[in-house]
């Protein structure tokens, strides 16, 4: 479902107008933008943390993929992309 | 009673959020200040170590969004110092400000302090009603300065605040954060607390105002989704239920006043309550042991129609200041719900406000701009009455 719309060769970065870090007080990684945040789920933060404006997201998947060889990433990340693009977190470099 | 329970043992959670209003002094003059009318006893500031100390602090617990604010927070020559100790402390950053007292030496040196986002403030979208509710020439030095901060890659939030007098405007004032590509816009409506209470008069828009502000606003939204998102909250006072008003007392939210006074909300200081002061206490106290922040917390200081109310979970009793203003008493419900027996007085109000803005001579009392000299003079009549 997700093949159509993420073109898996882009290089996403995380975006100017947000900020990804861990928060210890939360015990997890977070967005923050003006006046909000986003906590990140385990994955989105595993995902969110390889997302560097160097590596493409075959790469990756593949990376991931590695970590974790007991779970099948893919559809994680490809899902994730999608939420990540959609709410502005990251854009492809350019 | 206390019963056995999760009402009555709360686990207090840590502050996400901490506003450091730096200062009440201003460049500006707006009459819907959400500053308390008594901004003129307020000489005695906190210095840079005792703001540096707070910060610590606050991170520590585990606040994460800081809000420099103020007054014009620009007015205090030590915001770059206080903007690079926050980031370095890993604080997501926002300037709240008119812009006045910014150039673009000062946005650049800003960026590289680590500051992450300016949130601009509008009068109007035109000149005229812009320089005459702020009491400045500022219109065209704010548009100079909101296309600065997007030059500089800063996410931008123009702030633009709504009452009677630009309501009607409310096309022209989205057109205008669209031409200078806002990254979000919000249309904040005025609150009636502080410095705009004393003009509720002139500002309460009429509720064929707000029909149309509403479906406006809609219209932009629609039309600029992923593009610029605006947020636009329409005024408590013509709802029927109360906002979660802090998302609840003592519960995300800490207020630093100027003088060092810490507060669940920047409006709370005019409650007949004693709240603590950073020159004397820790945040960590402040925040979990002191009366000022224990006093709303959870659901046992309810009075009816809120104890026994299962919405009380939702939405708080709504706001403590707005039931005192209203009721004489903080613990009252929020007059904004209707369960309340003083809701009909505030219809009554409203409808008061309503028939005046429609009459022939709807401004017969004149605006009270909020300045230092208008703030002493209502406090020296206040004096003179008690």
């Amino acid at each position: 479902m997700n093949e159509t719309t993420i073109d898996r060769n882009a290089i996403p970065e995380v975006a100017p107008t947000f900020r990804f870090q861990w928060e210890e007080a939360q015990d997890c990684y977070v967005i923050l933008y003006p006046e909000g945040m986003v906590k990140l789920s385990n994955s989105a933060g595993e995902i969110m943390k390889r997302i560097d404006g160097q590596t493409s997201i075959n790469t990756l998947i593949s990376n991931l993929q590695e970590t974790f060889p007991e779970t099948s990433v893919e559809g994680d990340v490809l899902d994730f992309m999608e939420v990540a693009y959609g709410n502005g977190w990251i854009r492809n470099k350019s | 009673m206390a019963t056995a329970g999760s009402e009555t043992n709360l686990e207090i959670k840590p502050p996400l959020w901490l506003l450091a209003e730096l200062t009440y002094r201003c460049p500006l003059q707006c009459p819907y200040c959400s500053n308390p009318v008594e901004i003129a006893k307020y000489k005695d500031e906190l210095s840079t170590a005792d703001w540096v100390r707070v910060m610590q602090q606050a991170r520590k617990m585990g606040a994460a969004q800081l809000g420099f604010s103020g007054g014009e927070p620009l007015v205090r020559p030590d915001l770059e110092e206080l903007i690079q100790e926050a980031r370095n402390l890993g604080f997501y950053t926002n300037l709240i400000t008119s812009s006045v007292g910014m150039d673009e030496a000062r946005i650049k040196r800003f960026k590289e302090a680590g500051l992450d986002h300016i949130q601009i403030s509008f009068q109007a979208s035109n000149e005229e009603l812009n320089n005459y509710l702020g009491g400045s020439k500022s219109f065209q030095h704010k548009k100079d300065m909101a296309r600065i901060v997007k030059e500089y890659e800063y996410p931008m939030v123009l702030n633009i605040v709504i009452h009677r007098k630009n309501i009607d405007q409310i096309r022209d004032i989205l057109d205008m954060t669209v031409e200078l590509n806002a990254d979000y816009v919000e249309l904040a409506s005025t609150q009636y607390y502080g410095w705009s209470r004393i003009n509720v008069d002139q500002l309460l828009p009429t509720r064929e105002q707000l029909a149309n502000a509403e479906k406006v606003a809609l219209e932009y939204q629609q039309r600029l989704k992923g593009k610029s998102k605006i947020i636009y909250v329409v005024p408590d006072y013509f709802e029927t239920r109360p906002k979660a008003c802090m998302n609840g007392w003592g519960s995300i939210f800490l207020t630093i006043a100027p003088d060092g006074t810490a507060l669940p909300c920047h409006e709370a200081g005019q409650l007949p309550i004693e709240f603590p002061n950073v020159r004397d206490h820790g945040i960590d106290w402040i925040w979990n042991e002191s009366g000022g922040f224990n006093h709303f917390r959870g659901f046992d200081w309810m009075k009816e129609p809120c104890r026994s109310c299962p919405e009380k979970y939702k939405d708080f009793g709504g706001c403590r200041c707005q039931a005192f203003m209203m009721t004489g008493d903080a613990a009252n419900a929020d007059p904004v719900c209707d369960k309340s027996p003083y809701h009909q007085d505030l219809v009554d109000d409203v409808n008061r406000i309503e028939k005046m803005a429609k009459s022939e001579k709807p401004d017969e009392q004149p605006i009270i701009f909020r300045n230092m000299r208008n703030s002493k003079d209502i406090m020296k009549k206040e004096t003179a009455e008690a």
